[in-house]
């Protein structure tokens, strides 16, 4: 402090006065409307993508790792197995969940039992230090994926591997799986991003007794041998990959750099993209897309995201709702256009107005047969005993306020039709994970929830049997737990699993504990001249398959 | 004299001690008292008990309040804020990198304010009811009228969108540049230190647009209090005596009236600076600026207790020193007044 203060007897006043003046004066001087010329776009090497929230760390297995951090573990971290590719009607690419392929594993086969598999793991491959990728630091990938808790260990689970004694290290270049039990889920569990190859020699180096696993450095320092490394990461910034020229375990990536920057507004990334600023945006609300598909120079990938459903749950614990005419009652007084104009912005697939009863096939989610009918609703509230109607509590996330707002509105408005008076209820991000699914007493509820794993056995294990986490509505039904049961580990295409299938999704139509609105799409909008974008489950930016074209004058 | 200063300086540091303190107690209630549990928040929505429980324990959460505070005092005089979950960064290291950020933002916004609302209302309180002081009343309601946000998507819109005048708006550089060695977090004085006029020069270009919304926003009560503080003054006393005597139009203005009116300006100045940091949130959000407001933003929205401590704390701890800068101002702004009231 004391060096502010000057000599003499009191600071010098008119000194002061001065230099205030002053610096006044030179402020108004600033070139106020001087700009540098906007930069050039960035040259055809290098991808510039827009994204509203960006990575918290470079380890998934971290607690507390944000979604967005997923996108490292995809772009630097190889996987033994990836997915194949399918091309869809209107152009776009997306993962094909039927179709297993290699990545590091060059080859794999199951045990005559059925009770483990082994994979080959390619020679050629390095990581980014130039060690070679060895059985040894899978096991310890496998390992640390299981031991750490949290999400990775509830996403291994899934794929039926919980232990480290299931994962077996034969010799350098072999790798085997113990089962616990035979499941179709296992291997496709292999390519989701969880379960990511580590250089484990690198990270043992920076372990310590506290930290075995050393979360604290592979936090900061990726340690994998993907297609892309890790230029710079500047947390709430941006993220530079640039390409690993050395990469083997697929087709060398169509850029060379990609700069993630994260630009917190929708409407600012928008600019940026329409300024041609940006080569690709994501996170770009349904109403700014529905703008955008008019727009000659950007393209819009929409692809339905899959096994995931925004719907409006109903709660058996609350009175009304236990009665299944009520139940139906309400299914038929959603006003589905409505909510699907206003709130969706025609951004997904509408899941109401099916022709029949029984379900069409095994496809999941797959439209129910309710449409927006107030005088069935009425009829059935009359025959319930509720021809007054009843109070309800509307909750939403306000987390997803952009389309959970707006159909809250538009339901209330619909089920006031029907003498039905609900309140709406908003709950903050924080607190709804504890409210509705955890503690499972809000009366009606929006929900959303999509499964990576594409069954709707899967689906149905995690939202509809009883205690599950997702099942916010209390909702038990001893004949469908039983067929979710017994499909949930049977291969598909097995003899009794589609019946089985169909049995389950019908109960879902008569027992409507949920009703399904519509199948949200994922947007990402690009330049005309960026190609390659792919579809993929986790919903994060794959950055493997982009190239950048010349641009078109 | 100067050991008197130094002393009433460190009499007046000692007495925010006590305030500080308060303000470590309050805020360590309040974050637990916010409604949403970190742990659960941060296990994702997949998981299952054992792994909350887990998160729970890591975070050390499931101790007992008591128990926190001290392990958070603890840590505290060590210097140690804790690690923000959501960010996944040191919260020391956070408040470090962004709220230079801010602080850059906002004074460059202040600045640009008193640049044009001090001769305005100088101009509006020479010349009342003029054309000046009609102009100086629009342009008042217009910057205190609009919000910050849609000022900010305003100017984005016709001077980067429309125009092509200003860079993108993709925070504190463009995607060309790369930061500056770190002296003073000012991106400003950083490259002018490392003598790179390029990054100083994109620097100052990324920051025109976000430091003029908060200017237009400023404006306002530092334009009006000029005027009516050079009102009063003008029509006193020793003003007339001065004009009565002689003296230029000019010495009289800026000697005797100016001088004098600088006090509540000083005063409003303080009081502008600290909502222009409150203000700043959402001009970071539409300039993607990696400032401090946003980050307590969703610190708070995630439950993110030690980020939530860490920047209340910094806060206060400014807004100390604020005030002290300020009381030490007037002191030198006008020398009947001293420290010690």
């Amino acid at each position: 402090m004391n060096k502010d203060v000057p000599d003499n007897k009191q600071f010098k006043r008119r000194d002061f006065l001065k230099i205030g003046a002053g610096a006044a004066a030179g402020a108004g001087l600033l070139p106020l409307l001087k700009y540098l010329p906007a930069e050039a776009a960035a040259g055809r090497d290098t991808l510039v993508v827009v994204i509203g929230n960006g990575p918290n760390s470079m380890d998934i297995h971290r607690k507390g790792t944000n979604r967005p951090s997923y996108q490292v573990a995809v772009n630097i971290y190889d996987r033994l197995v990836t997915y194949g590719r399918k091309k869809l009607p209107d152009g776009n690419v997306m993962y094909d969940y039927q179709k297993i392929e290699p990545e590091l594993a060059e080859s794999w086969s199951f045990a005559p039992d059925g009770m483990s598999v082994t994979f080959k793991i390619r020679k050629d491959a390095r990581f980014h230090d130039g060690k070679p990728v060895t059985a040894h630091d899978v096991k310890w990938s496998f390992d640390r994926a299981v031991s750490l808790g949290g999400f990775p260990a509830v996403q291994m689970k899934a794929g039926s591997l919980i232990k480290p004694e299931q994962f077996i290290a034969l010799d350098k270049y072999t790798f085997k799986i113990n089962f616990i039990r035979k499941s179709k889920l296992t291997l496709p569990d292999l390519g989701v991003p969880v379960p990511l190859i580590i250089n484990s020699a690198a990270a043992k180096a920076k372990a310590t007794k506290a930290d075995p696993w050393a979360t604290g450095y592979l936090h900061k320092n990726p340690q994998g041998g993907g297609a892309f490394k890790l230029e710079r990461w500047k947390p709430g910034q941006q993220t530079v990959y640039i390409r690993n020229d050395e990469w083997k375990s697929g087709p060398l990536p169509g850029v060379k750099r990609v700069i993630v920057r994260e630009v917190a507004s929708a409407s600012t990334r928008r600019a940026l993209l329409l300024r041609g600023d940006a080569d690709v945006s994501l996170d770009l609300p349904p109403k700014d897309t529905k703008e955008l598909t008019s727009n000659k120079k950007l393209k819009i990938a929409g692809v339905p995201i899959e096994n995931c459903i925004h719907a409006v749950g109903l709660n058996l614990n609350f009175k009304p709702f236990a009665d299944v005419r009520v139940r139906q009652a309400m299914a038929y007084a959603m006003p589905y256009q409505k909510i699907f104009k206003a709130a969706a912005y025609e951004r997904g697939l509408p899941l109401w107005g099916a022709k029949s009863a029984d379900p069409a096939g095994t496809l999941w989610p797959q439209p129910f047969p309710y449409d927006t009918n107030p005088d069935k609703a009425k009829a059935l509230l009359k025959e319930a005993g509720y021809a007054e109607g009843f109070k309800v509590t509307l909750s939403f996330n306000l987390g997803l306020a952009y389309w959970t707002e707006p159909t809250a509105l538009l339901i209330q408005e619909g089920l006031g039709k029907v003498g039905i008076e609900a309140k709406l209820d908003k709950i903050p991000g924080s607190g709804w994970r504890t409210k509705a699914l955890v503690e499972k007493k809000l009366p009606m509820h929006l929900k959303n929830f999509g499964g990576w794993l594409n069954y709707p056995e899967y689906y149905f294990f995690w939202a509809y049997q009883p205690k599950r986490l997702f099942n916010s509505m209390n909702y038990n039904n001893p004949k469908l737990n039983k067929l979710v049961d017994e499909t949930l580990h049977m291969p598909v295409g097995s003899p009794g699993y589609a019946e089985r299938v169909k049995a389950f999704i019908k109960i879902a139509f008569e027992d409507v504990p949920l009703i399904p609105l519509w199948q949200p799409y994922l947007d990402v909008a690009m330049q005309k001249h960026i190609e390659g974008y792919e579809y993929w489950f986790h919903r994060q930016l794959d950055v493997r398959p982009f190239k950048k074209l010349p641009k078109q004058a | 004299m100067k050991g008197d200063s130094l002393l009433l300086i460190g009499r007046r540091l000692l007495q925010a001690a006590p305030v500080v303190m308060g303000i470590i107690v309050v805020t360590f209630i309040l974050t637990r008292a916010l409604p949403g549990d970190p742990a659960v928040f941060f296990a994702g929505p997949a998981a299952d008990e054992k792994s909350i429980a887990e998160i729970r324990a890591s975070l050390g959460l499931d101790k007992s309040w008591p128990e926190q505070f001290w392990v958070y005092l603890q840590n505290l005089a060590r210097g140690d804020l804790g690690k923000s979950i959501s960010t996944g960064q040191p919260v020391m290291e956070e408040i470090a990198t962004r709220l230079p950020a801010s602080l850059e933002l906002t004074l460059m916004g202040l600045l640009l304010a008193v640049a044009i609302a001090i001769p305005l209302g100088i101009l509006a309180a020479t010349r009342p009811n003029s054309f000046v002081d009609h102009l100086c009343r629009l342009v008042v309601t217009i910057g205190v009228s609009l919000p910050t946000f849609f000022t900010g998507l305003f100017l984005v819109y016709i001077f980067y969108f429309l125009l092509g005048l200003s860079p993108a708006p993709l925070g504190r550089l463009s995607i060309i540049h790369i930061s500056p060695d770190h002296v003073t977090g000012f991106y400003l004085i950083d490259s002018l230190i490392a003598g790179d006029l390029e990054v100083f020069r994109a620097a100052l270009s990324q920051m025109i647009l976000p430091a003029s919304t908060l200017a237009i926003f400023a404006l306002a009560p530092l334009a009006r209090m000029t005027r009516a503080a050079m009102l009063g003054v003008l029509s006193s006393d020793y003003v007339r005596t001065a004009r009565a005597s002689g003296l230029s139009s000019r010495t009289v203005l800026w000697v005797y009236a100016f001088q004098n009116a600088m006090l509540p300006v000083l005063t409003t100045l303080g009081m502008v600076f600290s909502f222009l940091l409150g203000a700043n949130v959402l001009v970071e959000k539409v300039f993607a600026w990696p400032g401090i407001g946003s980050f307590a933003i969703e610190a708070l929205i995630a439950s993110d207790y030690a980020a939530v401590q860490g920047f209340v704390l910094a806060m206060a701890l400014m807004y100390v020193l604020l005030n002290l800068a300020i009381d030490i101002l007037y002191t030198v702004v006008d020398p009947r007044i001293g420290l010690e009231g």
